[in-house]
């Protein structure tokens, strides 16, 4: 199947500029892709992916270079080719599809405006040409109302939606070659599945080659004929899907494979009194009403994973708790007493009680304030501590989140890496020696293997001070390592409720279902099987 | 949608305006001259003061007069000059339309020019171009208006090419006017037009590390059509805004400009009344200056809710 080689990359070194100096971001790759066939590239952030992706189409960002190697399309080196020859491409020959559609569609301008653009400009349709053409890869990537959704802006269109469409864009002038761009990684597990067969379709039918890069294995074994890792710039290892899914070569590799080796060992049902009882709750943002009759339970020492789409009202349901956002019908309770709506009207002592970290540490923290400052805030406000027992304290908590309190104390967030970020919030939650830890999503946004440092640290937090923890997050393969009960959110309303066993047990609630179906297994046949088995239903 | 938003902030501009006229009422009360007095200079009798004050108001609580003034105002009454016994409103009409002119004439050289130089700076960035906009621009905005004046005066109208007295002949025509007001008018360009290509460079830029753009250049769109057809559209409002802002300056901020080219305009009107004390003609100036500028700032906001595709169409 695999036809002439389109694109040699050789010996393919990129810089990024750091102050005066250039690092490498890239040390010298080789790739080749021959015409019809589909590479994956696979590795943590960090890695050089979407660098080297961006460099086969001959694109460096601001303050990257191309420093040594050759980047040979269809028998021209594009290092060496003029900016116009390689902006005559763009577009046309090799397109692009970014990771956040969202954000990768202008604002200002009609999907089809975008969309025929590129092949207006580039000479290859005329605009009612271009128009036809949109209409019918539109519904070719199976978008509802193929006619009329070009003549909508990117705003009035979800994000499962947009992304199609601007695979839909990228094929607008039947380039040679697209680079995928973690195409999905933004996407929920149910709209993903929906985005992935229309990609792989389109590819398929079309003949096209591409470049898929992402960080999901799961995802690349349904789409790659041959799978590339890298590691730090370097490559580690490449060969065909099944034969890289079968038996991974580098000790690297095979680590990559076996994320979420982290279980929390069971634990028996709780017997006491819940901590933290939701009753009946429901809430909105002014006429919009967001959550309805929610209720669940969080029992001492146990972690609940509130789990369902984004727009399902789980992060809704942390701010009602926390009392950021008032319920308008229904109550909160704390060790069996109701807590005011608004965190404006409740005590210190409630206050301290339910702890929030949020997904983003790069955002909750404040960026020009020091750790010590940062943690030492909460300590003075809830402990009422002060001086030589702030910083004493400071430090006792720093060790419990597993950052030497000598070398982080005077840092700022700048000078953390992204776990670190997402430690330091949690040691501020802790500060106020809390009896409920809500953590949104605190995982979502780190590579696995530091995302799974940070689960087992919580785990053994919880196990130490006794925490009740509400787990947000839409991974379930988080939720399968770390929670003893699982509550299933969509639409503002709680589905499927229970414990870890009874929910991922069959017989499933349908949309439980639908959401455990969703996630992408290794085995490269499972995109099929599943989407055989929906049409079977249907 | 649209003509709600409009609706409101009408509604809040009239407020604005009412706390306004409060200000500059308030402010002239807590002079606390005595205007009968002024009039009549020191050797007036108690008797005649007295007759005078009963003739003006005066005698009335501030209250009521502030209720005259603001009902006179509305319907475009306000009052006599009390210098020369003029109406106002006959007083200030001409001299606002001449005003409003060269506003206009400023205006209409110096946002292009700004917005022009500003995408070509953004497009060229921290190349010899950019250096030099922003250089030339920034020394004429440092020098103050007067002296930026002179200059001109000095290089231009000594050639004789434009009049450096820019009092308008009745009659005169449209062209003999510009003829006129053009050292006035490119005094005021050079004075505004660093403010807002600054802004449209800066807000051009900003927008340039967004995805949106990497992904047109990733579609091999050329640079200039970048700038022009992916960045200015989402610039729009930003650029608006300090537009606004500087036209609101053409108008309210011209006084000095008006003095030394001795231009029958709205801002020498004020200056003259200032030095003559005649309150009356200060404050109604003093309220259309303010409306210009809670006039301008609306349009403003209309005008960037309808360059906004997420406000103009709702999902």
């Amino acid at each position: 199947m695999a036809g002439s080689l389109l694109l040699d990359m050789r010996d393919v070194h990129i810089e990024g500029r750091s102050g005066d100096a250039w690092l490498p971001i890239v040390k010298g790759v080789d790739l080749q892709l021959h015409r019809g066939e589909v590479l994956g590239l696979i590795g943590e952030s960090g890695a050089g992916k979407s660098t080297l992706g961006l460099a086969a189409m001959g694109y460096v960002r601001g303050g990257t270079r191309i420093s040594r190697g050759e980047v040979t399309f269809d028998g021209t080196d594009l290092v060496t080719a003029p900016e116009s020859f390689r902006r005559g491409l763009r577009g046309k020959r090799i397109a692009y599809v970014a990771q956040s559609a969202a954000a990768s569609f202008n604002p200002a301008h009609k999907l089809i405006d975008q969309f025929c653009e590129a092949p207006v400009m580039h000479g290859v349709l005329g605009r009612g040409e271009a128009e036809r053409q949109a209409v019918d890869l539109y519904r070719r990537m199976r978008l509802p109302d193929p006619e009329g959704i070009g003549f909508r802006y990117p705003h009035q269109v979800s994000g499962g939606q947009l992304q199609r469409a601007m695979t839909a864009m990228a094929m607008a002038c039947k380039p040679d070659l697209i680079i995928f761009d973690e195409p999905t990684t933004a996407l929920d597990v149910t709209t993903q599945i929906e985005v992935l067969a229309a990609i792989r379709d389109i590819v398929d039918q079309s003949g096209t080659a591409a470049i898929y890069i992402t960080h999901d294995l799961a995802v690349v074994a349904q789409m790659a004929d041959r799978i590339k890792v890298l590691l730090r710039g370097d490559e580690v290892e490449e060969a065909p899907t099944r034969e890289m899914l079968a038996s991974p070569r580098q000790a690297y590799t095979r680590s990559l494979w076996a994320v979420r080796s982290h279980r929390r060992p069971e634990q028996p049902p709780a017997r006491e009194a819940p901590v933290l009882e939701v009753r009946a709750v429901s809430a909105g943002y002014g006429a919009v009403k967001v959550l309805h009759d929610v209720s669940f339970d969080l029992h001492r020492g146990r972690t609940v994973a509130v789990v369902g789409e984004s727009g399902s009202g789980k992060s809704t349901t942390a701010r009602v708790i926390a009392g950021l956002l008032p319920a308008s019908r229904g109550e909160v309770r704390i060790e069996g007493r109701p807590v005011a709506p608004s965190f404006k009207a409740r005590p210190k002592e409630e206050l301290r009680a339910v702890q929030l970290i949020h997904q983003s540490a790069d955002t909750s923290l404040n960026p020009k304030q020091r750790v010590r400052e940062i943690l030492g805030r909460p300590v003075a406000f809830y402990a009422g501590m002060s001086g030589a027992k702030v910083e004493a304290r400071v430090r006792e908590l720093l060790r419990m989140i597993e950052l030497e309190p000598d070398s982080f104390i005077d840092r700022l967030p700048g000078e953390l890496s992204g776990g670190q970020k997402q430690r330091v919030s949690l040691a501020r939650a802790l500060a106020a020696e809390p009896r409920v830890l809500i953590c949104d999503e605190v995982t979502s946004a780190l590579d696995q293997i530091v995302a799974e440092g940070i689960l087992k640290l919580l785990d053994r937090l919880q196990r130490e001070l006794d925490l009740a923890i509400m787990f947000i997050t839409h991974d379930l393969a988080t939720v399968r390592a770390i929670a003893d009960g699982v509550v299933v959110m969509k639409g503002g309303r709680v589905v499927d409720e229970g414990t870890k066993a009874d929910v991922f047990t069959p017989p499933h609630h349908p949309y439980t279902e639908l959401l455990l179906s969703s996630v992408p297994e290794m085995d490269p046949g499972w995109l099929d099987r599943v989407l055989e088995a929906r049409a079977a239903r249907a | 949608m649209i003509w709600r938003m409009v609706g409101q902030r009408l509604a809040l501009g009239a407020l604005v305006l009412l706390a306004i006229t409060v200000v500059i009422f308030g402010a002239i009360e807590l002079l606390g001259a005595d205007f009968a007095q002024q009039r009549l200079g020191q050797s007036a009798t108690e008797e005649t003061l007295a007759a005078l004050r009963e003739q003006m108001g005066l005698n009335r609580p501030a209250w009521v007069r502030y209720g005259a003034w603001i009902g006179g105002a509305v319907r475009g009454d306000f009052g006599v000059s009390m210098a020369n016994n003029r109406p106002i409103a006959d007083l200030m009409a001409g001299r606002l339309g001449n005003t409003l002119f060269l506003a206009a004439f400023a205006a209409v050289m110096s946002v292009p020019l700004s917005i022009g130089l500003g995408l070509l700076a953004a497009l060229w960035r921290n190349s010899w171009f950019d250096r030099a906009a922003n250089v030339g621009t920034l020394t004429a905005i440092a020098f103050p208006e007067f002296f930026v004046a002179y200059i001109l005066v000095y290089l231009i109208g000594s050639t004789g090419l434009f009049p450096t007295l820019a009092s308008i002949p009745p009659g005169a025509t449209f062209l003999e006017r510009l003829h006129v007001t053009f050292l006035p008018a490119l005094t005021l360009t050079l004075v505004v037009t660093a403010h807002m290509m600054r802004m449209t460079r800066a807000a051009i830029v900003n927008l340039l590390a967004s995805p949106y753009i990497e992904m047109a250049r990733l579609k091999g769109v050329p640079r200039a059509r970048v700038i022009w057809r992916h960045a200015l559209p989402n610039a729009l409002s930003p650029i608006i805004n300090v537009v606004a802002l500087n036209l609101a300056y053409l108008v309210t901020g011209v006084v000095v400009v008006e003095v030394v080219f001795v231009y029958p305009g709205l801002g020498q009107l004020m200056v003259d009344a200032v030095r003559t004390r005649d309150v009356p003609v200060v404050q109604a100036a003093a309220l259309i200056f303010a409306a210009v500028y809670v006039i301008l700032n609306l349009l403003a906001d209309v005008l960037s809710t309808l360059s906004n595709p997420r406000l103009m169409h709702r999902r």
